[in-house]
C-alpha cells in the first residue's frame, strides 16, 4: 500500500471513528479515549527513536510538557487558537530534541539515555522556576463549556483534535518506516557501525528521527492543558508518560507501527478500568510489572506472537 | 507576575553581601555534600563505568535502604549507618540475583542496549510505585544522636549530620579502592572491564565475576541510602532526582575510576553549593545535568579518563 493510500485511509477511519463517537452519549468516554489516544500517539512517536532506530529516550514526558507548556504560554500571551498551539508545541519539542540529540547522539547510544533522563530533571526545574506559566503553583485555563461548530462539550472538540493526530501520528511513523530512511535506521540499530561503513548517514538519521519523535511527543502534550484545565508541573512531568510509552511499544512489539498501536489501545483500557476500579497507584505498578515481564519474557511483544503464528503456518 | 515579598524563590545576593566566610561556607557544605554523592554513585561507577552494566534503578535500591534505615530507627531507635552495613548482605544476595535475571535474559542475547535499559527503567518504577503504596508520599525522617549537632569552627559551619555520612563515605570509597587495586577479586573485576575474552582464556569465568561485582555495587546502595535518611527527609519520588547526579558524576570523574568518581562527586558538590548560595536552592537540580551535557560535548573520558 503506497504512503498516500494509507494516509488516506487512516484518516478516513479518523474522521469515522470521530462521527460515529458523536452517538454515544456517556461524558466519560471522551475522556477515556482522550487519554488511550495520546498514549498511542507517545508510543507511537517513542517508536520511531526507540523501536526503528534502538535508541532509548526515557524523557518521553519532557517532550510531552515541552508541547503542554508551549500551549500554556501561548495561551496566557495571546489566547491563540487550538490549532497554532498544536503547530507551535511540535516545533518547540521537535527543536529541544534536535538539541539534545545533537549533544549526545555522536557517543554511544546509552547516554543519549541518561541524557533524556537527566533532561526530565533539568525541564522540571525550570518550569518552575518559570513564573510566567505558572511555576511551582501551576496555571488555569479557562474554557468555554460549550465547543464550536455546534459541539456540545469543549472536550468533543480535543477529542477530535486528538483522533486525527493520533492518524497523523500513524501516518507518519509508517512513512519513515517504509521508505529508505527507515532501512537506514533498521541498520543503525541492528549494527551501527556496519551501517556507517555502508555509507549510511547514521549521525544525520538519528538526529532526525530523534527531532520528529520528540516533535510528535511535544504534539501530544499541546492539548493537555486544555484537557485538564489546571495544569502543574508534577502533572505534566509525571513519570507515568514516560513509562507508558516505553512499556506500550515494547508490549505491542516494536517492529512495526501496529505494536505501539496494539499495545497503547490495550495497557490504555486496561489502565483506564483499573482507575476506575481500584486506584491509579495500582495502575502504574500494573504497568511497570507488565513492561518487566514482557521485556524478559516476550521480547517482541505481542506482534512477536503474530509472527511465530504466522510462521509457523507457512511451513 | 506579583511575589509575596518572603518567597524564597525570589531570593537573591546582594554583591556587596559575598564576603570569604559565605564563599568558605558554601565550599565546605558542598564538599560535605559531595562526599555523599561519591557514596551514592560509587555503586554506578562500578556497574556502569566497570561492568558496563547501565543501572539506572541504582537510586531505587539506594531508597529502599533509606526505608529500611527508617522502619529501624523509628522501632528500635538503632543508628541508620549501622543498619545499613548490617543489611548490606542483604542487598549483595539481591545484586546477584537482578545480575542473573540481567545477564539470562539481556546480556547472553545481546540485547543488554534497549531492552536492558527497559528493564532497569521498569524495577527503578516499580520499586517507587511499591514505596508509595507501602509507605504513601510522606517525607520520612531518622533521629540520631548527631542530627541536631552543628560543629562551629572560625565562623565556618560542620552540621554533623553531614559530617558523619562524609567520614563513612570517604572510609567506603578508600575501601574499595584498595580492594579494587589490592585483591585478586578486584583486579579481576578491572580485568572484565578491559578484556572478557582475555579473562575467559585465563580461565577466570568473566559472567560469575561480573555478578559478584554487580552485587557490590548494589551493598553499596543500603549504605548510601542510610546517608540520605540521615541527610534529608526521604520520599518515594526523590530517587528519580538522584539519576542524573550519579551519572553526570561517573561521566564527569571518568569510567569506571574510583579516585575519579570521588573527585566528580566533590566537584558537583561544590557546583550545587554555589548555585544554591547565590542563584537560588531550585536551581540546584539543574547543575548536574548542565555538568553532564557539558562533559559529554566536551570530554567524554572525563576528569580521570584513560
Amino acid at each position: 500500500m503506497s504512503n498516500r493510500a494509507f494516509a488516506a485511509i487512516a484518516f478516513a477511519v479518523a474522521i469515522a471513528i470521530a462521527a460515529a463517537s458523536q452517538l454515544i452519549g456517556n461524558e466519560y468516554f471522551f475522556v477515556a479515549a482522550y487519554t488511550v489516544l495520546q498514549f498511542v500517539i507517545l508510543a507511537t512517536a517513542w517508536n520511531i527513536l526507540g523501536g526503528y532506530t534502538g535508541y532509548v529516550n526515557f524523557g518521553s514526558a519532557s517532550f510531552f510538557a515541552v508541547g503542554a507548556y508551549t500551549s500554556v504560554a501561548l495561551y496566557n500571551a495571546f489566547k491563540a487558537p487550538l490549532p497554532v498551539v498544536i503547530v507551535a508545541g511540535t516545533v518547540t519539542a521537535g527543536l529541544v530534541g534536535l538539541g539534545v540529540g545533537y549533544l549526545t547522539l555522536r557517543l554511544r547510544g546509552v547516554f543519549f539515555a541518561i541524557a533524556t533522563l537527566a533532561l526530565s530533571v533539568v525541564l522540571y526545574t525550570f518550569v518552575v522556576n518559570w513564573d510566567y506559566v505558572g511555576g511551582a503553583r501551576g496555571a488555569y485555563i479557562i474554557l468555554p463549556r460549550e465547543g464550536p461548530f455546534g459541539l456540545s462539550r469543549y472536550i468533543h472538540l480535543l477529542y477530535i483534535a486528538m483522533v486525527l493526530m493520533a492518524a497523523f501520528a500513524l501516518v507518519i511513523a509508517r512513512a519513515i518506516e517504509t521508505s529508505t530512511l527507515g532501512r537506514g535506521l533498521a541498520a543503525i540499530r541492528d549494527d551501527e557501525l556496519a551501517a556507517e561503513c555502508s555509507g549510511v548517514p547514521t549521525l544525520r538519521l538519528k538526529i532526525f528521527s530523534t527531532m520528529v519523535s520528540c516533535a510528535l511527543m511535544g504534539m501530544a502534550g499541546t492539548t493537555l492543558p486544555y484537557f485538564i484545565s489546571y495544569i502543574e508541573p508534577s502533572s505534566a512531568f509525571s513519570l507515568s508518560y514516560a513509562v507508558n510509552s516505553i512499556a506500550m511499544p515494547l508490549i505491542g512489539g516494536m517492529m512495526s507501527w501496529m505494536g505501539p498501536l496494539i499495545g497503547a489501545v490495550l495497557l490504555g483500557s486496561v489502565q483506564q478500568l483499573v482507575q476506575v476500579t481500584v486506584s491509579s497507584a495500582w495502575n502504574l505498578l500494573i504497568v511497570g510489572v507488565l513492561l518487566v515481564l514482557f521485556v524478559t519474557l516476550a521480547p517482541n511483544g505481542i506482534m512477536g506472537w503474530v509472527y511465530a503464528w504466522r510462521r509457523r503456518k507457512e511451513r | 507576575m506579583r511575589q509575596p515579598a518572603g518567597d524564597p524563590r525570589r531570593f537573591r545576593f546582594d554583591p556587596m553581601e559575598i564576603t570569604p566566610a559565605l564563599i568558605l561556607n558554601a565550599v565546605i557544605a558542598g564538599l560535605l555534600i559531595g562526599g555523599f554523592y561519591a557514596a551514592v554513585s560509587v555503586g554506578v561507577s562500578i556497574s556502569f563505568g566497570m561492568l558496563d552494566v547501565v543501572n539506572i534503578a541504582h537510586p531505587a535500591f539506594i531508597l529502599v535502604g533509606s526505608y529500611i534505615a527508617y522502619i529501624v530507627n523509628d522501632r528500635f531507635g538503632f543508628d541508620p549507618i549501622l543498619v545499613s552495613l548490617v543489611v548490606s548482605p542483604l542487598f549483595f544476595a539481591l545484586g546477584l540475583g537482578i545480575y542473573r535475571v540481567y545477564y539470562v535474559c539481556f546480556e547472553r542475547r545481546g540485547q543488554e542496549s534497549l531492552r536492558g535499559l527497559a528493564f532497569f527503567f521498569g524495577i527503578l518504577f516499580i520499586t517507587e510505585v511499591a514505596l508509595v503504596l507501602i509507605f504513601g508520599v510522606d517525607y520520612r525522617t531518622a533521629s540520631t544522636a548527631y542530627t541536631d549537632t552543628t560543629l562551629r569552627l572560625g565562623g565556618i559551619d560542620f552540621p554533623l549530620r553531614l559530617v558523619v555520612p562524609f567520614a563513612v563515605s570517604m572510609a567506603m570509597v578508600a575501601g574499595l579502592q584498595v580492594f579494587f587495586t589490592h585483591t585478586f577479586f578486584g583486579r579481576a573485576v578491572l580485568a572484565v572491564a578491559q578484556d572478557q575474552l582475555a579473562l575467559r582464556l585465563m580461565g577466570v569465568d568473566p559472567v560469575r565475576i561480573k555478578g559478584l561485582a554487580f552485587a557490590l555495587s548494589i551493598a553499596t546502595a543500603s549504605v548510601a541510602g542510610a546517608f540520605l535518611i540521615v541527610i534529608q527527609p526521604v520520599q518515594p519520588s526523590i530517587g528519580r532526582e538522584y539519576i542524573g547526579l550519579v551519572f553526570a558524576v561517573c561521566v564527569l570523574g571518568g569510567m569506571g575510576s574510583i579516585w575519579g568518581t570521588l573527585i566528580g562527586a566533590l566537584v558537583l558538590g561544590v557546583a550545587e553549593s554555589f548555585t544554591s548560595t547565590f542563584v537560588g536552592p531550585s536551581w540546584a537540580p539543574a547543575v548536574s545535568f548542565g555538568l553532564l551535557l557539558a562533559t559529554l560535548a566536551f570530554r567524554p573520558s572525563g576528569i580521570l579518563g584513560r
